[in-house]
C-alpha cells in the first residue's frame, strides 16, 4: 500500500514540475503562459473538429504503445517500431493504389498488407537478436532509416505523381480505400474501434494468457525461463511479430485513414513517442490509453500555439520530453530513497 | 616494513564475510592465505585492496594506518592486487594496458612507456611486444603484464588471488620463481589459494580462514593433515546412510570431454544407477559444474557419449535432455531457476504443463496453495520469488520439479540454508531416490557429501582424480584429495 502511495506522489510531483518548467519556457520565449495553456486546450479539445483530430493522433500512438508493451514484456527494446509503422503504411498504400473492388474489401486487404509488412519488418531485428545476437536497438534504428528511405524512393520514383517528382507525397488513393469518416470530421470510427480492440487484446494477452506469462518470464530472466523449458527465442520472436503487427496497423491507419496518400513522414514519430508513453505508464496497460490521449492532445493543440502566438510547434515535443525525463528522474529518486530507507531499516 | 590487518569486519546483509580478522605479515614473507570457497579470503583481499571498505578494523602498513576508500587509494599506498581474472583490457595493446592507471598528464608518451615496460619486464625475465593486442596474450602472460604494471606503479605489497587458475604448469613455475624473488627483495607477497599443494610449495607462513574467521597461523612446513583439519574443521558424520537397492544404470558417461571457459573435463567415464546418489567433490571451478551442465545438455561434449536411460543424448541439447526426464538445478537460485518479480502462482503455472491458451488464475492460485502447504513454503500465492528467503526459494524450486525424474543434477543443494531447511531438502531428495531417481550433486560441504552420497567423485583441475565409496572414506582423506593430494596409504 505504501508503495502505491509513493508511486502516486512521484507521478504528481513530476507532473507539477513538468507544468512548471513548461510555463517557465513559455515565459522565456515571451509568450503569455496562461493564454498558451488555454490555446493548447482549445487547440486539442475546443471543438468537434479538434477532438476528431486529437483522436486521430491518439489511434496510431496508442496502437504503437500497445505493441511496445508486448516487446517490453519480453525484455526487448523494439525501437524499430517506427520503421514498422512506415512499412505498414507502404503495404496499405500498395493495396490502396492497386486493388479495386468494394470499399470493405480494399480496406481489409490494406490492413492485411500493412500487418504483413509490419510483421516482416519486425522479424528482421527479431532474427538478428535471437540468432545473431545483434541488439534490437541498433538494428531497429538502422531499419527505420531503411524504411524511411524506401518510402521516399516510392514517392519520388515508382509511385510519383504524374509529371512531377515531389516529396510532398503520392497522388491521393482512390476513395474506395479510405476509412469511412463521420460527416465533415476527419474522425474514423473504424480506426478508433481498431485502436480500442488492440489495447484490450494486448491487456488480455499480457494478463490472462499463458503466452503473456511466458513473455514475462523471458523478459525478466531469460536464463531461468530457458531452464524452465520455455522456448525463449521463439517467445522473443513472437513478441516482435505482435508488435510489428500493431505497428503495421498504426501505419495502415495513417495511410488510408488520415493522409489518404503515402507521405515521407507517414509514421509521424508515433513509434518513438509510443516508447515514451509506455515508459510514462510504467509498463501498465491501463495507463497507456489516457497518457497517449494526453500526448496526442499536446501534439494537436500545439499547432494552435504556432498559429496564434507565433511559437514554434516543436514546443509540444519539448513538453513531452520534459515530462518523461522528470517522471523517470523522480522515479529513480524515489527508488533510491526506498533503497536507503531499507538499508537503514536493516541496521 | 610490515603489514597489519587488525580486527577487520565486513558484513554483507546478514552474512559475516569477515568477522574480526587479524593478520600480520612481515616484509620478505611469502604469506599464504588458505581456506575453502566462501571462507572470506576474497572479501578480505578486496578490503585490503580498497575495493570494499571495511565495517570496522584497521590496516596498518609500515606503522602508518591507511584510510582506503577506493582501489586508487590502495595503489597510492603501495598495495597492488592481481585479480583472479587479470584486469587487462583485451581490445587494448600491451603498452596501453601497461600505461593505463599510471599517474601523469593528459598526453600519453607511448615510446617512453615502451622503454619502461621493457626495463621492468627484463628484470623478471618477461618479454612483451608493446604493440601486440592484449587479446593475443595467454592468461599467464596477461598476469605477467599485470604484475609488471603493479610493480612499476610502486607496489610494496602484492596480493595474488588464485593466480594459478587457467595457466600452464611452466607459467606457474615461472610465476612462483618471480614471487620468491620479490619476497627476497623485501616485498610482502600474499598468496590467496585453496590449493594446498601450491601453498605448501611456495609460502613460508600461512593463515587459514574458515567461515569468515581466522582459524590460525602456522609456519610451513607442517604436516598436510594439520592444514586439512584447519581448513575443513572436524567433520562428524552422524547416523548410518540410508541404504537403498540400486536399479539399472541411468546415466552413462563414456570417455566424455567437456570444455567450458577455463575448465576442461577430460575423458570421463562414469555410470550412475537408478536410486544412486553420487556426490561431486572438489574446489569450486574444478569441473563439477561443467559436468552437471554437460549432462543437462547445456555444454556440448567434445567427444565421448552421454546416455540417459539407454537413450543417447550426446549433442541433443537441453530441451531433449529435459524431455528425457533429466532435471538440472543450478546453484544460482534467483539467477538460473526462479524469476525475479514473478509470484509463486506464476512460477507454478509456468511449469504446470497445462496447455490452455488462457490461464485459469483461480485454479492456479488454488493449486499453488496446495504446493505451498505440501512443501511448507513460507509465503502466499502472491509472494514474489525474490521476497523469499534462500531456504524457501530452494523449497519452491523443489516443488516446481516434475513428478517423474530419471536423473537429477544439482549444484550445492543446501548452500546458504539453515539446518532445518537443509534437512528438509535432503528428506525430499531421498524420497526421490527411493522412487528410483539417480541423483548427482556437487557440494563443497564434506559433511553433506559423506552423509548422503553412495559414491563420491573427486575433481581436481578438471579431472576426476578418484571415485570413492562414501562408506569407506573419511573427511580427512576427502580433504586431501580435494587439495590435489593423492590417496596416502
Amino acid at each position: 500500500m505504501m508503495l502505491r502511495l509513493a508511486q502516486w506522489r512521484t507521478a504528481l510531483v513530476s507532473l507539477v514540475l513538468a507544468i512548471g518548467i513548461t510555463l517557465l519556457l513559455l515565459v522565456l520565449v515571451d509568450a503569455p503562459p496562461l493564454e498558451a495553456l488555454r490555446l493548447l486546450w482549445d487547440g486539442s479539445f475546443g471543438s468537434d473538429t479538434k477532438i476528431a483530430d486529437t483522436l486521430m493522433a491518439w489511434v496510431p500512438l496508442v496502437v504503437a504503445a500497445a505493441g511496445l508493451l508486448v516487446t517490453f514484456q519480453a525484455g526487448l527494446w523494439n525501437i524499430g517500431v517506427e520503421g514498422q509503422i512506415i512499412m505498414g503504411a507502404i503495404g496499405a498504400s500498395w493495396v490502396a493504389r492497386s486493388v479495386t473492388g468494394p470499399s470493405w474489401l480494399v480496406v481489409i486487404a490494406a490492413f492485411a498488407a500493412g500487418i504483413a509488412l509490419g510483421v516482416g519488418w519486425a522479424l528482421v531485428p527479431g532474427t538478428l537478436r535471437t540468432v545473431f545476437r545483434v541488439h534490437e536497438i541498433f538494428s531497429g534504428v538502422a531499419l527505420f532509416f531503411v524504411a524511411g528511405g524506401l518510402a521516399i524512393y516510392l514517392i519520388i520514383g515508382p509511385w510519383s505523381r504524374a509529371g512531377i517528382a515531389s516529396t510532398s507525397g503520392t497522388d491521393p488513393f482512390p476513395t474506395a480505400s479510405w476509412l469511412p469518416t463521420i460527416g465533415r470530421l476527419r474522425l474514423s470510427i473504424v480506426a478508433v474501434v481498431v485502436a480500442v480492440m488492440a489495447v484490450v487484446a494486448v491487456a488480455v494477452l499480457l494478463r490472462g494468457t499463458r503466452y503473456g506469462l511466458r513473455l514475462k518470464a523471458v523478459g525478466r530472466n531469460p536464463a531461468s525461463a530457458f531452464l524452465m523449458g520455455i522456448a525463449t527465442s521463439r517467445s522473443m520472436l513472437s513478441a516482435f511479430a505482435v508488435c510489428g503487427a500493431l505497428g503495421g496497423i498504426a501505419g495502415t491507419v495513417q495511410a488510408i485513414g488520415f493522409h489518404h496518400k503515402l507521405v515521407p513522414s507517414i509514421s509521424g514519430g508515433y513509434g518513438f513517442l509510443g516508447i515514451l508513453v509506455v515508459l510514462l505508464a510504467g509498463f501498465r496497460t491501463a495507463w497507456i490509453a489516457p497518457i497517449a490521449l494526453f500526448f496526442a492532445a499536446i501534439l494537436v493543440g500545439s499547432t494552435q500555439l504556432s498559429l496564434r502566438l507565433q511559437i514554434d510547434s516543436s514546443l509540444a515535443g519539448v513538453v513531452q520530453g520534459v515530462l518523461v525525463l522528470l517522471i523517470l528522474l523522480t522515479g529513480g529518486w524515489q527508488a533510491r530513497r526506498t533503497r536507503i530507507a531499507e538499508a537503514e531499516a536493516e541496521t | 616494513m610490515s603489514l597489519l590487518l587488525r580486527d577487520v569486519h565486513k558484513h554483507f546483509g546478514a552474512v559475516r564475510a569477515n568477522d574480526g580478522i587479524t593478520i600480520e605479515v612481515e616484509a620478505g614473507e611469502l604469506h599464504g592465505l588458505l581456506g575453502e570457497n566462501g571462507a572470506g579470503k576474497s572479501t578480505l583481499m578486496k578490503v585490503l585492496s580498497g575495493f570494499h571498505v571495511a565495517d570496522a578494523g584497521e590496516i596498518v602498513l609500515d606503522g602508518r594506518a591507511l584510510d582506503m576508500r577506493t582501489p586508487h587509494d590502495a595503489v597510492t599506498a603501495g598495495i597492488g592486487m592481481l585479480h583472479q581474472d587479470p584486469l587487462v583490457f583485451l581490445p587494448f595493446t600491451v603498452i596501453d594496458n601497461f600505461l593505463l592507471g599510471a599517474p601523469g598528464g593528459v598526453t600519453v608518451d607511448r615510446d617512453a612507456g615502451a622503454e619502461r615496460l621493457r626495463q621492468a619486464s627484463e628484470r623478471y625475465g618477461f618479454s612483451f611486444d608493446p604493440t601486440a593486442l592484449a587479446r593475443t596474450l595467454s592468461v599467464g602472460e596477461r598476469q605477467q603484464l599485470e604484475i609488471v604494471r603493479l610493480l612499476w606503479l610502486g607496489a610494496k605489497v602484492l596480493i595474488l588471488d588464485e593466480p594459478t587458475t587457467g595457466i600452464s604448469t611452466s607459467q606457474r613455475d615461472r610465476l612462483f620463481d618471480v614471487l620468491r624473488r620479490l619476497a627476497a627483495e623485501g616485498m610482502i607477497v600474499i598468496f590467496v589459494s585453496h590449493k594446498l599443494e601450491e601453498v605448501e610449495s611456495l609460502c613460508n607462513r600461512v593463515t587459514v580462514m574458515r567461515r569468515g574467521k581466522v582459524v590460525g597461523h602456522v609456519d610451513l612446513p607442517v604436516p598436510t593433515a594439520q592444514l586439512v583439519k584447519m581448513m575443513f574443521g572436524d567433520v562428524i558424520v552422524e547416523g548410518a546412510r540410508p541404504e537403498a537397492p540400486l536399479g539399472p544404470p541411468v546415466l552413462q558417461l563414456d570417455g566424455v570431454t567437456l570444455a567450458e571457459r577455463l575448465i576442461t573435463v577430460e575423458d570421463l567415464t562414469l555410470s550412475v544407477a537408478a536410486g544412486e546418489v553420487v556426490g561431486l567433490a572438489g574446489l569450486e571451478g574444478s569441473g563439477q559444474r561443467t559436468l552437471l551442465r554437460g549432462c543437462a545438455g547445456l555444454v556440448p561434449a567434445r567427444s565421448g557419449t552421454i546416455t540417459v536411460g539407454g537413450a543417447d543424448l550426446t549433442h541433443r541439447g537441453y530441451r531433449a535432455c529435459r524431455a528425457a526426464a533429466v532435471h538440472y538445478l543450478p546453484a544460482g537460485r534467483l539467477e538460473e531457476g526462479l524469476v525475479d518479480g514473478l509470484s509463486l502462482t506464476e512460477h507454478f503455472e509456468l511449469v504446470s504443463g497445462r496447455r490452455s491458451f488462457f490461464v485459469d488464475w483461480d485454479e492456479a492460485r488454488r493449486s499453488t496453495g496446495e504446493h505451498i502447504d505440501s512443501h511448507t513454503i513460507k509465503g502466499t500465492p502472491e509472494t514474489t520469488a525474490d521476497a523469499l528467503s534462500g531456504g524457501n526459494q530452494q523449497r519452491l524450486l523443489l516443488a516446481m520439479m516434475p513428478k517423474a525424474i530419471a536423473l537429477l543434477l544439482m549444484e550445492h543443494p543446501t548452500r546458504g540454508l539453515d539446518i532445518e531447511s537443509a534437512e528438509w531438502v535432503w528428506s525430499r531428495l531421498l524420497k526421490r531416490r527411493r522412487q528410483g531417481t539417480a541423483i548427482v550433486f556437487a557440494s563443497a560441504d564434506l559433511d553433506e557429501l559423506l552423509r548422503y552420497s553412495d559414491r563420491i567423485a573427486v575433481f581436481f583441475n578438471g579431472r576426476v582424480i578418484a571415485v570413492v565409496n562414501a562408506a569407506d572414506t573419511t573427511a580427512e582423506e576427502l580433504g586431501h584429495l580435494i587439495g590435489g593430494k593423492q590417496r596416502t596409504e
